[in-house]
Order: C-alpha cells, then structure tokens, then sequence
C-alpha cells in the first residue's frame, strides 16, 4: 500500500506535528516502506485468531480506591510557561 | 399533512461516586482549589503509569447487572486521540471495541403509569477532561484539571425512543438506578449527570431512520425535553422546506431555548482509536460478577412491584414512593413504625411532601424524622388524636418543637377525649344552652337533620378544644336529639 502526499500531511495535522514540504516528501518514503511490511503482516490468514491486544500475557492489576495523592501543585507548575490563580493558562480557546 | 415519527438515542455520562480518580490515587472531591487534585498521572507527565481503579469497576458491573447486561469477560481500555488544552495527555482513555458492559435494558414509565423497555447498546468507562475557564486571563484561557481522570460511565442507549417525554422517562430511570446503586450522587446541577442528545425525524411509517443531529451537554431533565421540542421543530420545518437535516453536533442554549450548529469543521473527526498500551485486558470472571451481583441494593423496579403486591398500595404510590431511594428508606422506615403501609404512604406524599416542597429541601433534609412521623401515624390509627390535630402535631414537629408526636400531644393537650361520660356531659350542656336550635332540629325530617346536626357537633367540639372524638360526638349526638 503507497501512501500519498497528502496522507503524510494529514498524519502531520491529527498529530500537530509541523513538517516542511521537503519533509512531507522524505516521510511519503519511508512510511511507505513501514506500510509495505505491514502489508506483508496482512498476508497472515488471521482467520477465527482473536486479534491481541496488549503482548504482555498478563491482566490489568486493579488499584484499591483510596486517595493516595496530594497537591504539588506549586511543583507542577513550575514548569509552566504561565499560571494563575492556580490555573494553568493557554492560548485562547475559542468554541 | 405528514405525519413525523421522533427517534431518540441517548448517551448519558455518570460521575461515578468514588474517592480516587480512575487511574490515579488524587481525590475526585467536587469544589476543590483549582489543580490541587491533579496529579503526575492525571497530567500526563512522562514516566507515569495509569492503574485501574477497582471501585470504578465494580460500580460499571453493578450498573451492567442493573440493566440486565452482558459482562463480558475481557474488555480493554483504549485511546481516544485529539486535541484540546483540559485533555493534557492528547487523548482520553475510554473503551470503544470491548467495552465493560454489553447490551441491556432499562424499564421506563411514562406519566400514564405505562411501562416500556429501552435497549441499552453498552456502556463503557472513560476518564473525564478537566475543565476551561473562558473569562479573560490577559486574553488567555484558564485551565483546572481537577476533573481529568474522574471516571465516568457513558450509557449508552440505542434509538429506542420517540418521543422528548420517553426520553426524559429514561434518564430518570438511569437516574433512579445510579442513585439507588450509590454509583453516583445523580447531581445533573454538579455535572455528574451529563446527556448527549441524538435527535432525527421520519415520516411515519418509515423504516429507516433520518439523518440525526446530535445535541451536546443537555444537563437537566427540563433541558432534555426543551431541547429535544426544538429540535423536532426545526428539523420538520427544515425538511418541509425542501432542505435537508446534515449530521452535525448542536449546542442546547437553555436562555434562548434554541439549539445551535456549532461550527463546522472541515474534516470530521478522526480519533484514530487504538488499545491502550498503558492497560491490561481487564479479566471479569463468574466468580467476580456473582459477588457484586450479592452487594446490590434493592433495585427501583424492584421496590416498585414489591410496594404494589406485598404492601398493597397502588401503581401511582408504588411508582413515586420507589422513584428515589431516599424516599424508599423514609416511607418504609415510617411503615415499619406506625405498621400501616397505606397510612405511612399517605403522610410522606401528602403532609411531608407538601412541606418539603414549600421548602425546596430533600428528603434526607426533612426535619421530621421517619421515626417521628411512624409515631404521629401510631397516635392517629389508636384514636388518641383526631386527624385534623394530627396535621397540627405534625406542624409543630416540623417545627421542632419537641422530640416525639406523643410530647406534643401531651404539651398541647390535644388527646383525643374518648370517654363516652365525658362527652355526654359537654353534649348536655350544649343542648341546654341551645333551645331553639334543638327545636328546630326536632322539628326538621330526616334529610335536614343530617345538615342541622353539624351545628351540634361544632359546639361540642368548640368545647372540648378540639379533643373530643368528632365520630364519637356525632353519634353521641344523633342519640340524645333524636330520643326525645
């Protein structure tokens, strides 16, 4: 399967990855090459095999409900590029 | 004319009642201090690992058993992919392919007392966002992140129903089963009950269905049925004009009492779901789902025809007295005290309810405990009072003016006089201070006496301040003025 250029670029825009033309170009490459392997996985005869979710043989662990965390907001939000009255403030996001 | 046909799907969001976050040990307490309740976990910082939170799981497979569902035995948690500043991770994790609960059903009844069953498609376990404050911080948006990582259930219904009222039977049925099931506080004022409507029309006998628009955070059971109302309209008016309803996502603005196309955008979205690698396979064995099936309540339905067969009261009572589990507990408590059913179903729907909506306070407010009701009600069925004084006893405990019916009772002196001599007595001197109206009475035929004797009656009890037995006085009474 060939991906197109266009492909790339809307792979680009869901993961608000920036590229530039000439890396849009390099990346119709190379995902095209992962894409032909994937292919070779998709001539498997999977029939009636129940597709796999996780590689690991195991079940999720469950946690008890106890309230285990307490506030380091001061520490999270060091890190912040701007904060106030404890909220934490990104460009404006218009609905 | 063309007649239209409404259908009706739901998907109905449900703050689970736990103390942690879904994957996380942060509390999940409503109207904490912005971002002091959101953890590493919760905002995504690199490294963290998420671990399900054995609560949320057991309140889903409650609900499922709830609703006669499937519990598969695997489900697994997946990731929903996009963008927007209250979601820090970049997707949600929620369940798509395998959710934790397969289909089911839930019993609604309409206003008529009629009954129908509503299929749910699944429901399934997600965490919810956090929150965006669009006041203006400097032209900035303000981010709390408190909620994100709260669980929710997401109910959803398949397009079962056909009119705004089956869909407000509907949430209010859900409504009765979370609350009942202490899966949830039902708050829809907090958020913790948050409805997605999705809404299309077909002419009459139409097999398949017309193009829906779905309707975002419909958040009160009025807004449901507003919401719905105009959205019938205006998609009937629409196609009456020779347009076309396009599938889109509306906004329920309840000042306005309009829905709104939010703005389009160009591509529809693409979540590129995949199963989260973060998460296990979730395993539910038998063994598992039979022990949460042990810890259920008793279920709204449940009471429902339980109040109507074993206690004998009517489907109207039955169903309001078992439409809330608060109002379940008080009327059975008030039962098991006074041990009269009918009697205890009366006074919490006429007297207390009266008073508590005059109020606006909640059962679980009511300054009149079960106790103290079943004791006024014990007082009324063993004649010690007459029910006009009960209405008062019960004013006065409401009140608070004493602890019990019988200290009221006895401070008002309001004990009913039963004794037959001491009646007789007040009777007498009645008759003796009345001479003309024994004559006319005497004078009168039987038909006009029925009315004249009320007159005597009212004396008597005017005498007695109120405690003499009315039934008592009345044939008392009929005896002496008719003897002579």
């Amino acid at each position: 399967m060939a991906i197109e250029h266009a492909d790339v670029l809307r792979a680009a825009h869901l993961a608000r990855v920036g590229l530039s033309e000439d890396e849009a170009t390099g990346y119709v490459d190379d995902l095209s090459r992962i894409l032909e392997m994937v292919d070779q996985l998709q001539a498997v005869d999977t029939q009636g095999i129940t597709p796999l979710a996780h590689p690991l043989d195991a079940t999720q662990r469950l946690r008890p409900d106890e309230v285990t965390e307490r506030s380091q907001r001061d520490r999270f939000q060091a890190c912040a590029p701007a904060t106030e009255d404890g909220l934490y403030l990104v460009p404006r996001v218009v609905e | 004319m063309m007649q239209w046909e409404t259908v009706i799907g739901l998907e109905v969001h449900v703050q689970l009642a736990t103390q942690s976050k879904i994957f996380s040990g942060a509390s999940t307490a409503f109207g904490a201090e912005p971002n002091t309740q959101a953890c590493a976990v919760d905002l995504g910082m690199p490294g963290v690992l998420p671990v399900l939170n054995e609560n949320a799981v057991a309140m889903a497979v409650k609900f499922g058993l709830a609703v006669d569902a499937e519990i598969p035995e695997t489900s697994l948690f997946e990731r929903k992919n996009y963008f927007y500043p209250d979601l820090p991770k970049g997707y949600q994790t929620s369940q798509m392919a395998q959710p934790i609960v397969g289909p089911g059903q839930v019993e609604i009844t309409l206003d008529d007392g009629s009954t129908r069953s509503v299929r749910i498609h699944h429901a399934h376990l997600e965490e919810d966002a956090g929150k965006s404050l669009h006041e203006d911080y400097h032209g900035m948006t303000g981010i709390d992140l408190n909620r994100a990582g709260t669980p929710l259930l997401e109910i959803v219904s398949e397009p079962d129903m056909r009119s705004a009222k089956e869909a407000v039977a509907y949430i209010k049925a859900l409504h009765a089963i979370v609350t009942y099931l202490g899966i949830s506080d039902g708050n829809m004022a907090e958020g913790s009950m948050r409805c997605d409507v999705n809404v299309s029309v077909r002419p009459k006998g139409q097999a398949a269905f017309g193009t829906r628009a779905e309707i975002k955070n419909v958040n009160s059971f009025r807004f449901v049925e507003k919401a719905i109302a105009f959205e019938v309209e205006r998609q009937i008016e629409l196609i009456d004009d020779g347009g076309q309803v396009v599938q889109e996502t509306r906004l329920f603005d309840p000042e306005r009492d309009e829905t709104r196309g939010m703005r389009t955008k160009e591509e529809a979205n693409d979540y590129r779901y995949f199963p989260c690698p973060d998460l296990l396979p979730v395993m539910l064995d038998g063994a598992y789902v039979d022990h949460q099936r042990a810890l259920m309540p008793e279920l709204p339905s449940e009471k429902r025809h339980r109040f109507e067969n074993q206690l004998g009261l009517s489907a109207y009572d039955a169903g309001v007295l078992a439409s809330s589990r608060a109002m379940a507990e008080y009327f059975e408590a008030v039962k098991d005290v006074c041990g009269d059913a009918k009697q205890a179903a009366n006074w919490v729907q006429g007297e207390l309810s009266a008073n508590l909506n005059r109020e606006n306070l909640e059962i679980d407010d009511s300054p009149v405990t079960a106790g103290q009701l079943g004791g006024l009600i014990q007082r009324v069925m063993d004649d010690t009072i007459s029910g006009k004084a009960a209405k008062q006893v019960f004013q006065a405990l409401w009140d608070g003016e004493a602890d019990s019916a019988d200290a009221i009772i006895e401070a008002r002196g309001l004990k009913q006089v039963t004794d037959t001599g001491a009646i007789e007595g007040m009777i007498d001197q009645v008759i003796a201070d009345s001479p003309v109206q024994v004559a006319q009475y005497r004078e009168a035929d039987e038909a006009k006496r029925g009315k004249m004797i009320g007159y005597f009656v009212g004396q008597v009890m005017k005498a007695s301040r109120g405690t003499a037995n009315p039934q008592q006085v009345n044939s008392l009474l009929k005896q002496k003025l008719d003897q002579a």
